[in-house]
């Protein structure tokens, strides 16, 4: 599993490339194009971050250990920085995603995506993403004190 | 002096700016408008040479702020033709002003059972004020509902128009659909019954002349931000008979006569509405935007507008994956829109980074977005400092969006 931090880098660098904004919203509605929607049954209100604008959708799993994204948005550009974030936080152990700071999405200039008044979802995603983290982690803590 | 496109930019200094090393297209006037350099000047002026309270002291600064502010109350008077000075309220804007009628007006006049009719194509300000006083009365909201083309059922307003009916509140230019709603035949119609009409008129100020008096209404409001003013002023007219029956909404200074603590007499118009020290560097500013709107002239605003509406209406109506939604012929500049199936907010991201400034969403008035069934639009607000070329710019983005989006 590569590093938490280098696949930020490695996200940093990939939009480095692009000299104009409409040809890394063009990579983003890509990256959106290509992450599976996801299932209907999580496609509902219980899993919905709602922003003003636009929505979010958001399920995880523990798997042996580590947590298993499902995310959508009804928004492409705003799926595409869905799929960037699942990319990073996937098969994540919840100690790896409750230690480590995010810093792609400032260096990508993506920043006034994630401000608490942009009314996307997804500052609230990143939160709920944590959020998913600290319960699995104390479930996994509990576990641990009954054996 | 003809219109002058070019000279008229000059005067608005925010607009010679580059945004993302593209020039800056502002298409969300509907929202805000920006402020000529004699609007900047006034305010500056004032904190650096002439600042102090009004109403309050004989000292020199103080008397030559009050009578600004004096002359400010008459400049607006005079801009929408009012009969008296008295019947020009300052406050925070076109929803403080509506806050004030419906508290005001809902204390003296409304009682449980009776009615309020407002339009379902309300901004949020036009709609949750008369909310709050139905709760607050045990009165019943009622929406003269407006058809596909976005303008008003009004052969549905006789049966709407009851006994029980205390008062109509209606927008006077949609914000989301471009309708000019015909005020006239609703004013008409009402005060047959003896019902007083309030416009909101902070979509219409900045488009087009607005003679209270002609109109007959009894309130008219509207917001400085919006007609090129300083933000967090806004007018209240109101005809002197009704405001002279209505009690203050807010106590504070500047609104009493004399005060004890066996009770307290109130000043008269227009002072009984303006508790506190009220926002004077903005009435200043926005007499200086009044003024400066007088010297381009309204009637050449106006003509230049239905210009740019023709034109901008062609140029929306040439994209084939566009669909417009409010297509009344009567409408200010402000076009409301959607593309095939794309999301406003990736539209509305696109076109921001190439330095065009769109609203998306829902604008303020989601009961027209029920109506239509959609979530939200793309809205291009235009007024008189904006050009053909900018129309042509914003084409070209559009067509960009699809382009990437589709």
């Amino acid at each position: 599993m590569t590093d938490f931090n280098e696949i930020q880098q490695d996200i940093v660098e990939e939009f480095s490339v692009f000299e104009d904004w409409l040809d890394r919203y063009n990579y983003l509605i890509e990256l959106g194009n290509d992450l599976p929607g996801i299932d209907p049954q999580y496609r509902t209100n219980e899993y919905l971050i709602n922003g003003c604008q636009s929505k979010v959708w958001l399920h995880a799993d523990l798997v042996d250990g580590r947590l298993q994204f499902k995310a959508d948005s009804d928004a492409i550009i705003v799926k595409g920085i869905v799929a960037l974030l699942v990319k990073l936080m996937n098969n994540r152990t919840p100690a790896e995603i409750l230690e480590n700071e995010l810093f792609f999405i400032d260096g990508i200039g993506l920043r006034q995506n994630l401000s608490p008044t942009r009314s996307n979802g997804l500052l609230a995603m990143v939160k709920k993403m944590r959020l998913y983290a600290m319960a699995y982690q104390a479930k996994e803590q509990k576990a641990k004190n009954h054996e | 002096m003809g219109f002058n496109i070019e000279q008229i930019r000059k005067d608005f200094p925010i607009l010679q700016q580059q945004v993302y090393n593209k020039p800056l297209i502002y298409l969300d006037n509907g929202a805000t408008t920006h402020k000529p350099q004699v609007v900047i000047d006034t305010l500056r002026t004032i904190y650096e040479k002439q600042n102090s309270s009004i109403h309050r002291a004989i000292h020199y600064l103080s008397e030559q702020m009050t009578s600004r502010y004096e002359s400010a109350r008459e400049t607006v008077r005079s801009f929408i033709n009012a009969a008296s000075i008295r019947e020009i309220i300052f406050t925070s804007g076109a929803t403080g002003s509506i806050n004030a009628v419906a508290f005001s007006f809902g204390e003296k006049y409304v009682a449980a059972g009776d009615e309020i009719l407002i339009s379902e194509m309300e901004h949020h300000s036009n709609i949750v004020p008369w909310q709050m006083m139905c709760e607050r009365k045990g009165a019943q909201l009622k929406v003269i509902p407006f058809d596909e083309k976005g303008e008003l059922q009004l052969d549905q307003l006789d049966e709407l128009l009851s006994h029980k009916t205390r008062i109509v509140a209606l927008t006077h230019a949609s914000n989301s659909l471009g309708t000019i709603n015909p005020v006239k035949e609703v004013i008409r119609r009402a005060h047959e019954r003896e019902i007083p009409v309030l416009l909101d008129g902070a979509q219409m100020v900045q488009h087009g002349a607005v003679d209270v008096r002609e109109l007959d209404c009894d309130f008219y409001v509207f917001s400085s931000h919006k007609i090129f003013g300083p933000t967090g002023s806004g007018v209240l007219y109101g005809k002197e008979a009704l405001l002279e029956e209505m009690p203050p909404y807010q106590g504070g200074g500047d609104m009493v006569d004399q005060v004890s603590f066996e009770g307290t007499t109130y000043n008269t118009l227009p002072f009984k509405f303006e508790a506190g020290t009220s926002h004077y560097t903005g009435a200043i500013g926005l007499a200086a935007a009044l003024d400066y709107i007088r010297s381009v002239g309204i009637e050449e605003i106006g003509r230049y507008e239905q210009e740019l509406i023709r034109y901008t209406r062609e140029k929306l109506e040439g994209i084939e994956q566009l669909k417009i939604y409010g297509e009344s012929e009567k409408r200010i500049s402000v076009f409301s829109f959607l593309l095939d199936n794309i999301h406003t907010y990736d539209a509305g991201m696109i076109l921001d980074k190439m330095g065009i400034a769109v609203r998306t969403g829902t604008h303020c008035t989601q009961p027209v977005m029920d109506h239509f069934g959609i979530s939200g639009t793309i809205r291009a607000s235009l007024v008189f400092y904006n050009t053909m070329e900018e129309v042509d710019r914003l084409v070209e983005g559009i067509r960009t969006t699809i382009q990437m989006l589709s």
